[in-house]
């Protein structure tokens, strides 16, 4: 699960500091998952949280762009950006109130959190050097079929050489 | 959709104190990204940086203070950690550069701590002594924390070879294929340079 949230703030050039809020501004979040599906594709206003839990393993890609309109070109924004990972984005303050636990229910339910995401790690570990044996056994596989194949071009086109050259030769008178 | 240029770039957290960030980004070649962060002072700050994917893994980083005074400079560093504890309350800024480079974007991973971890809430209000549950769990708590930690580096570690990887099957592709077809480019291109020669010489004679 990954929790993001950002502020957005715009420069005023009258107090040459950043405006508290800046109604009007957006935010267009995108997010995109290993195979380059939009899991998420939403404009907030200029300040905003967005969370999604991933159901691939990879690379996620999470963009942000600026929708102002054209009269705020050129001015510099403030933004500000938080993004936290698996068991950094549980709050405990809201689980302890919700589930009512005490304070070692809650420390032991911080733990069960951690090791789940160290098994998920872990899994994940798993899933890359499949794919890591895979491509190295790939690698193998075409540097042996290239260095058998250019063996053969080679010996292939010596002996065409040859051959073309004698004909070549024959017809000419020379030989 | 209008795509507007950001011209300063991302302040680091919201919240303020304890606050801890982790996160990849993408480095475009000749581009320079800055991380700004409020930070009080007397606050203890971890900075730790490593070179995921891109080019010869390195990067220029850049910690400056409020006053502008700089607190760590690096060169071309594939992974880095730097600690520090601020004297003044103000903005840093983190900068990492890629300006030497002229063709090669670069995946960084930062994480950037500030303060210590937020406790959870109702621990560290009391104080009587932890009972020895509780200390024991805070012990399973610290050393959980040190093997996610550690699970983090190997990621990077196994992203950055498997890319390697990648890129070597790729262009053993590439190679292979171009290769052949130079061959087989400088065969015939032989044969009809030679006859070529034989051709002219005949012609030649003809003609006298």
């Amino acid at each position: 699960m990954v929790t993001g949230n950002y502020k957005l703030q715009l420069f005023d050039p009258r107090t040459g500091g950043f405006m508290p809020s800046s109604p009007g501004l957006g935010m267009h979040v995108e997010i995109r998952d290993p195979d380059d599906k939009i899991i998420l594709s939403r404009v907030y206003s200029s300040e905003g949280r967005f969370t999604f839990t991933s159901h691939t393993p990879g690379e996620h890609v999470i963009c942000l762009y600026s929708n102002s309109t054209k009269w705020f070109s050129g001015s510099q924004l403030r933004v500000h950006f938080d993004i936290q990972v698996g068991e950094h984005a549980i709050d405990y303050a809201n689980v302890a109130q919700k589930e009512k636990l005490t304070e070692l229910q809650l420390r032991v339910r911080q733990l069960l959190d951690q090791v789940d995401q160290i098994a998920k790690e872990q899994n994940y570990q798993r899933y890359r050097e499949e794919r890591f044996r895979q491509t190295s056994d790939s690698t193998n596989q075409r540097v042996l079929w290239w260095s058998i194949s250019q063996i053969g071009i080679l010996v292939g086109m010596g002996f065409w050489q040859m051959r073309h050259l004698k004909s070549f030769f024959e017809a000419k008178k020379l030989v | 959709m209008e795509k507007v240029w950001l011209l300063v770039a991302v302040a680091a957290s919201v919240l303020a104190r304890a606050a801890a960030v982790e996160l990849t980004f993408e480095l475009p070649d000749n581009a320079k990204e800055c991380f700004y962060e409020e930070i009080e002072k007397g606050t203890e700050c971890t900075l730790e940086y490593q070179v995921v994917t891109g080019g010869h893994y390195d990067v220029d980083v850049l910690v400056e203070g409020p006053a502008r005074q700089i607190l760590y400079r690096e060169i071309k560093q594939q992974y880095g950690q730097f600690q520090f504890t601020p004297d003044h309350t103000g903005t840093y800024q983190v900068c990492f550069s890629n300006e030497f480079s002229t063709f090669s974007h670069k995946l960084i991973y930062v994480d950037f701590q500030v303060g210590d971890e937020p406790q959870l809430p109702g621990v560290g209000e009391h104080f009587t002594a932890m009972t020895q549950m509780e200390s024991s769990s805070q012990k399973v708590h610290e050393n959980l924390n040190s093997i996610i930690d550690y699970q983090t580096h190997h990621r990077l570690q196994e992203a950055q070879s498997r890319k390697r990887a990648e890129d070597l099957n790729e262009r053993v592709l590439f190679w292979a294929v171009g290769e052949t077809l130079g061959i087989l480019v400088i065969a015939v291109g032989q044969v009809m340079i030679l006859k070529n020669f034989f051709a002219d010489k005949k012609s030649n004679q003809a003609a006298y």
